[in-house]
């Protein structure tokens, strides 16, 4: 399985993204520059997590007119996985791959802490590896990461089983129905403002990011294996 | 023809803004008691070329649509001046 992190000018969890993969899977993966226009040969994409563009204008609104968008897209359309972490998150809702949007904190504070987080659904490719129900500790480090939509979507959201995470006891940011991350309709676009890729060592204070890693590696074996 | 096009962005009055909660706060505290609301937005001004004032306004809003505003959570209204 060959992974992709894509690099904006901006960006700061591309190495933390890659050597997560590589510690957790052994897996290939490579940094990819956002200009590239094809993403062809990668099995998963990780947008990571960093300030695209300086967060101008708005966190994501124009990283998400890259050239490496586009491509990103298609690979979402041929429902391989995607996964937003903070920033890709917001990229990810700026794009329109994924609905609703990140506001500021309610805090109106940056926030730079360990959380716990519940993790809602293991029906997805990311997630199978942990248990319903299961409350996992993972940093997190944002500014802007109060997820917002509007009733209607969240009502779909929840009818359709694409909350994958919240937040469990405190909500750091004031996010909607205490969301910390959520999934495409297809299930295979993830956005998430909680960092996995920063819970994969004990010396960062937790693992418990690392199953997420493991869980998409499995079912793109169990996938492959059923196509073969 | 050219045009200067002054755009205002605003949260939609369904979005919460912990930032306009934040400014109200301290303009009540510096004595402005006749403050209850404070909604924080953004103002952005673009000089462009356009056929005419109508096609000027095509314009704008396809920008405000695609980049300017996140019309989630924000609305947008503008107006247009011939400029020199």
């Amino acid at each position: 399985m060959r992974f992709a992190v894509v690099v904006f000018p901006g960006s700061n969890c591309d190495e933390d993204a890659a050597r997560a993969i590589t510690r957790v899977l052994d897996a290939p993966v490579e940094l990819v520059w956002h200009q590239t226009v094809a993403l062809d040969g990668y099995d998963a994409v990780i947008i990571p997590g960093g300030f695209a563009y300086g967060d101008y204008l708005r966190a994501g609104a124009i990283a998400r007119f890259s050239p490496v968008m586009t491509a990103v897209a298609a690979h979402a359309a041929a429902g391989k996985p995607v996964l937003g972490i903070c920033n890709g998150f917001q990229v990810l809702t700026e794009a329109g791959l994924l609905p609703g949007t990140l506001l500021p904190n309610n805090s109106l504070q940056f926030r730079c802490d360990i959380v716990s987080v519940r993790v809602e659904t293991t029906a997805i490719a990311f997630t199978c590896g942990y248990t319903q129900g299961q409350v996992i500790r993972l940093p997190i480090a944002h500014g802007q990461g109060a997820y917002y939509a509007d009733e209607e979507t969240l009502a779909d959201l929840r009818r359709h089983d694409q909350i994958v995470f919240r937040y469990d006891g405190e909500n750091p940011n004031g996010s909607a129905d205490d969301i910390a991350g959520i999934v495409n309709r297809g299930r295979n676009v993830l956005g998430m403002m909680p960092h996995p890729e920063r819970a994969v060592h004990e010396l960062l204070g937790s693992t418990d990011g690392a199953p997420l890693f493991a869980s998409l590696l499995r079912s793109w074996e169990r996938q492959v294996a059923h196509g073969a | 023809m050219k045009y200067l096009a002054c755009i205002q962005i605003t949260l939609k009055p369904s979005v919460l803004d912990p930032q306009g909660a934040a400014v109200a706060k301290a303009l009540g505290a510096l004595g402005f008691g006749e403050v209850s609301d404070v909604r924080v937005g953004r103002y952005i001004e673009t000089r462009m070329t356009a056929q005419d004032e109508e096609a000027a306004r095509q314009q704008v809003t396809s920008m405000c649509d695609a980049l300017l505003a996140n019309t989630v959570i924000e609305r947008y209204e503008f107006s247009l001046e011939e400029a020199s």
